[in-house]
């Protein structure tokens, strides 16, 4: 067993913070930059008398954890854009089953093969579902090594309790910098997490059965209507967000993930200036934290989005705040917006 | 003998939705009376396919899930490592197996996941209205090969998935059987219930393909159906224990 006190990467920490919330079975695919994390889970799964598969494909990843899902088992996968794009099939089947799994994503640059640089542009893919079918995940976004490993442990709770797929969505820039941290003992989550009753592990009189078809004429409408008010649930209970300097800003910039480190810099910057702007870093980006947004920005003049994409939380930011005057930087491809870039297009609104 | 043909506990007593003539019913219940005869009841968990079975679990009365299209032997290969005591099989068609979840299947297979597959090859798509599988035979007519398939015009040849799982080291029982008359059928459950135990003792792959007929498809009478089999089919699938160790 790791000390608690340790020097990891992104990826090595997330992977120890599953090991330590009890993930029992992992699946992985070669892709970059999330192969410390694999090669992790690799050698010690084994050492915890856990399964690590090596699996021939994304798709077969997400399917094998699909069937530890099913036996009750906590389970992970983690992959980047691409990969997490071929598992979109399994993560709806797993919303479909209503199975308990945790996806880990570390963006790299898309569309297509895209670039292995750190990107933020799997937000839409990330927040909208992603797969077929009327559903969404719950997705936490780290914005430290510290962080990364308290967002793998709690998404493993939120999983079990609402029983769904949960999404870690970091970036290359988060998976690949190794950072001091402290691992805990077990997440934040303050709601007790029921019996797997439904788990094939054991069999009741009858057979049980898992799955995700009614074909009926109104079952999946009535199923649908059970998951909304799932999601709906979750949407009340589960928005996280973090604040800094917010409490007299007059203009506020909203970041997450690693931009969120990045703005930071540049808010201090600011501060140093006389220029009284805070950050706002939503740590869930579904369900956004429109609650906490709508509340420090009441006397807030401007807002800045700010993200490695060509703009796809700024559509949440115009949702949850449709009369404020929004300006956006962003860049794709694995530009990622610099402290003095930040700072130049704030200054030019002020 | 007698006992044979008592309704097995594992089977539910409910009329199936299949056509006149097909032969998922017959290998649903060899299933089910193995799974009783064997006593592993309550420790058997089947993963069912996307296609005309994709329903077993309303005819099966033991604990069962439900994977997507070609995916079936990923999902086996999760709930058997998590649970290594129980009996976990696959119940799969020739376009789940053969097509869509070639990869899953021959990695599974080659991992040696002691899991049994239960391949149902009917030669066509029978769920979606009756598309050319990879096991279609030559000159065969399909809603997509309405010609006859023609290996010569890109349409490939049947492809034989059991010799080729049957040559990897992590197989340990690959058997072909048909539902062609009462005799094979009785060897179906034969090799089936060998597959079943191969899991248990060896450890290690097996896998049975069934020929079974589609009467709706091929647009022939049950009975013609079972003579399609018995004359066309096993000229290009012949009968018989490929491997056993």
């Amino acid at each position: 067993m790791a000390k608690n006190k340790l020097l990891l990467s992104g990826n090595e920490a997330m992977g120890e913070a599953a090991i330590r919330a009890g993930c029992f079975f992992y699946a992985g695919y070669p892709i970059t930059p999330q192969n410390e994390l694999t090669s992790y889970m690799a050698k010690r799964m084994p050492q915890e008398k856990r399964v690590f598969i090596q699996a021939e494909s994304e798709i077969a990843a997400i399917n094998m954890v699909l069937g530890a899902a099913v036996t009750g088992k906590r389970t992970m996968t983690s992959s980047s854009s691409p990969g997490i794009s071929l598992k979109q099939e399994g993560i709806s089947y797993l919303a479909g089953c209503q199975l308990p799994a945790v996806i880990i994503n570390v963006m790299r640059g898309g569309p297509g093969l895209g670039n292995i640089a750190s990107s933020q542009s799997d937000y839409f893919q990330a927040t909208r579902g992603g797969g077929h079918g009327d559903y969404f995940t719950p997705v936490l976004a780290p914005f430290s090594v510290q962080e990364a490993a308290e967002l793998v442990m709690l998404s493993f709770d939120i999983a079990d309790y609402y029983l769904t797929p949960t999404i870690v969505l970091a970036d290359a820039i988060i998976g690949q910098m190794c950072e001091p941290l402290v691992l805990p003992k077990k997440s934040n989550f303050n709601k007790k997490i029921p019996p797997k009753k439904w788990a094939l592990n054991w069999m009741d009189k009858e057979g049980k059965v898992v799955k995700s078809l009614f074909l009926k004429e109104g079952d999946l409408e009535k199923h649908n209507q059970r998951l909304q008010k799932k999601w709906q649930k979750i949407k009340k209970n589960e928005q996280r967000s973090s604040v800094y300097k917010t409490d007299d800003a007059k203009y506020i910039a909203i970041a997450y993930g690693s931009q969120a480190r990045i703005t930071l810099e540049a808010i201090e910057i600011l501060r140093n200036k006389g220029i009284k702007i805070g950050l706002f870093r939503p740590i869930s980006l579904w369900p956004y934290p429109v609650d906490m947004l709508q509340n420090i920005t009441t006397n807030v003049k401007k807002i800045f989005v700010i993200e490695q994409s060509l703009g796809q939380m700024l559509e949440d930011v115009r949702l949850a705040l449709p009369n404020k005057q929004i300006h956006f930087l962003g860049r794709a491809g694995g530009g990622v917006p610099t402290v003095s870039e930040i700072v130049k297009f704030i200054k030019k609104f002020i | 003998m007698g006992k044979n043909f008592l309704h097995p506990k594992s089977l539910k007593k409910v009329d199936t939705h299949y056509c006149p003539g097909c032969g998922h019913g017959i290998i649903h219940r060899i299933i089910a009376g193995i799974v009783d005869e064997l006593g592993i009841r309550e420790k058997t968990i089947a993963v069912t396919p996307v296609g005309c079975a994709v329903i077993a679990y309303d005819y099966w009365d033991f604990n069962c899930c439900e994977a997507p299209h070609g995916r079936g032997l990923a999902v086996a290969t999760g709930i058997k490592r998590c649970l290594p005591q129980n009996i976990v099989f696959t119940y799969q068609g020739d376009g789940d197996l053969a097509s869509i979840g070639i990869a899953e299947t021959i990695h599974a297979a080659n991992r040696a996941e002691a899991i049994s597959c239960i391949f149902v090859n009917n030669g066509c798509y029978g769920m979606t209205g009756g598309q050319l599988a990879p096991t279609t035979l030559i000159g065969q007519k399909t809603i997509t090969t309405p010609f006859g398939r023609d290996p010569n015009k890109g349409e490939g040849w049947p492809l034989k998935l059991t010799e080729i799982l049957a040559s990897l080291e992590g197989v340990c029982f690959a058997a072909r059987t048909s539902l062609a008359g009462p005799k094979e059928i009785l060897n179906t459950q034969t090799q089936i219930k060998k597959a079943f135990l191969a899991q248990i003792e060896k450890k290690k792959f097996s896998i049975v393909e069934v020929l079974s007929p589609c009467p709706t498809v091929w647009q022939k009478e049950p009975t013609k159906a079972i003579e399609f089999i018995q004359q066309e089919v096993i000229k290009t699938f012949p009968v018989g224990i490929i491997k056993e160790l």
